[in-house]
């Protein structure tokens, strides 16, 4: 109940923030539309809509970093993390309190991005549903980089270090371009990391190759959960400063 | 006795914070705890928070120890950190309302509570206003108001005047006055003309240790000094860290 009750309040602190939840969920629409009508004029296949959909909801993710991240820093630094941390709340309550209010934010991001795709030719079937689903299961592993982010580093820093991390995500998840294009050892750390495989997950799964999800997927959860556990040690350990 | 502190040590490394620190503050005494910068103020109040684990000693809040029952010791007690620590894009109601349900007040209670503190601290006619746009008086009010919501029965109040222009300490003041007597209050602040409008008793800490406890008059006349900044001054006088 305390959770939920926290959780009501950091969904407050992020919604009435309108500016930037608008640019979370506008600015990859805009990608997406722009990457299509580029495909319009483009000789090959490179961001036909069902690549190029799960892609940019990926991409979209990064800016639950952002929130979650800042969302931490900020009370890390106004020392509204001390004042709970001197209540009764046990550790679970602060993780679900912080993650949950971002779930419906991650939500609201698929399905805006899903409509903005059947305007450009996505045909709606149940794959579309399926991708939805493990969507929200690869939402969780940018909330939880967020809350790293925002235990090691003031709210300032994670603003500064969002531009960084967004580009580099995206880089490596192979949103814009394939990886197989670059190759080497770019792709060999790409495929190390947890970014490419949330893309193919997504992928996978919306084009009905179910099979092939299941590595994929697994291994974002496992990274997921390494990020949690991490923040959740760095978190108790910033508190014994 | 409402909190006794026994041997209580804080060591960071080669750098004692709080060097076995023994001391007994009765039920409903306003208590001042100074020292200059790096004396071990906050690291003490910390500890008693149950935010920092003592490296050794322990220290009993209403009977219930910080090392041992950390949950019985925050039902207790509340506290209004150093920076102001509120809810930015939360109402100033809201914010309230916030504390009360962390600590398991209904939302009926909640809402008395809050309408009660707001009266207290003159942030009726701010209720509706986000805790963002307030001035920095209006800013520690409400944080000290945040504090008292769960009805402690002590209270502690790190540096709650920091900023604050002389008319909005001196109105924060004429508010603590009324606490006195009901909840035991544990004040750090540098300034001094606070502890002796204030506080019943002072503690002073120099290099993490106890240099001397008593009434401002006691220690006035252990001194032989003529005001209180000097007698400050003398038992701070030595090698700063």
């Amino acid at each position: 109940m305390k959770a939920v009750i926290f959780a009501t309040r950091n969904h407050k602190e992020i919604v009435r923030d309108p500016l930037t939840l608008l640019f979370g969920i506008a600015f990859p629409v805009l990608m997406m539309v722009l990457f299509s009508v580029m495909q319009k004029n483009m000789p090959f296949a490179l961001y036909e809509i069902e690549t190029l959909t799960p892609g940019v909801i990926v991409f979209s993710f990064s800016f639950l970093t952002l929130f979650s991240g800042m969302l931490l820093g900020k009370d890390k630094s106004t020392s509204f993390l001390m004042r709970i941390f001197a209540s009764p709340m046990t550790a679970a309550d602060y993780v679900i309190g912080y993650v949950l209010p971002l779930l419906p934010i991650a939500v609201l991001q698929i399905s805006v991005c899903i409509l903005a795709a059947l305007f450009l030719g996505l045909s709606l079937d149940l794959s579309v549903l399926f991708m939805g689903i493990v969507l929200i299961v690869i939402s969780l592993l940018y909330i939880g980089l967020g809350l790293l982010l925002g235990t090691i580093f003031t709210d300032k820093q994670v603003g500064g270090i969002f531009a960084i991390f967004v580009t580099v995500t995206t880089w490596l998840s192979g949103t814009w371009f394939q990886l197989d294009m670059i190759g080497g050892a770019f792709q060999s750390i790409a495929q190390l990391l947890p970014f490419f495989h949330a893309a193919d997950a997504a992928r996978a799964v919306l084009s009905g190759h179910y099979e092939d999800v299941l590595l994929s997927l697994a291994i974002v959860v496992g990274y997921t959960a390494l990020t949690f556990i991490i923040a959740i040690l760095v978190f108790k350990g910033k508190m014994q400063e | 006795m409402t909190i006794e502190i026994k041997e209580l040590t804080k060591r960071y490394k080669d750098h004692v914070a709080v060097d076995n620190l023994s001391l007994n503050i009765e039920k409903g005494e306003f208590f001042a705890l100074l020292g200059q910068n790096a004396a071990g103020k906050t690291t003490t109040i910390k500890m008693l928070c149950g935010l920092v684990a003592p490296t050794s000693g322990d220290a009993f809040l209403e009977g219930a120890s910080v090392v041992h029952n950390q949950i019985a010791v925050k039902n207790n007690i509340n506290i209004s950190p150093q920076e102001t620590a509120v809810a930015p894009n939360l109402t100033v109601v809201e914010n309230l309302r916030l504390m009360a349900r962390l600590y398991g007040y209904s939302k009926i209670q909640a809402e008395q509570c809050a309408i009660a503190q707001m009266n207290i601290f003159g942030l009726l006619t701010r209720q509706h206003e986000k805790a963002k746009t307030l001035s920095g008086g209006y800013k520690r009010r409400l944080s000290v108001a945040m504090a008292m919501m769960s009805t402690p029965k002590i209270l502690f109040l790190d540096e709650p005047t920091l900023g604050m222009d002389v008319r909005a300490r001196r109105d924060l003041w004429s508010i603590l006055r009324q606490l006195k007597g009901h909840v035991t209050i544990v004040l750090t602040t540098h300034y001094l003309e606070e502890v002796e409008v204030l506080a019943d008793r002072v503690g002073i800490m120099h290099n993490g240790k106890l240099r001397a406890l008593g009434t401002i008059q006691q220690l006035m006349s252990q001194t032989g000094k003529p005001t209180f900044e000097d007698v400050f001054l003398e038992l701070t006088e030595g090698e700063s860290r």
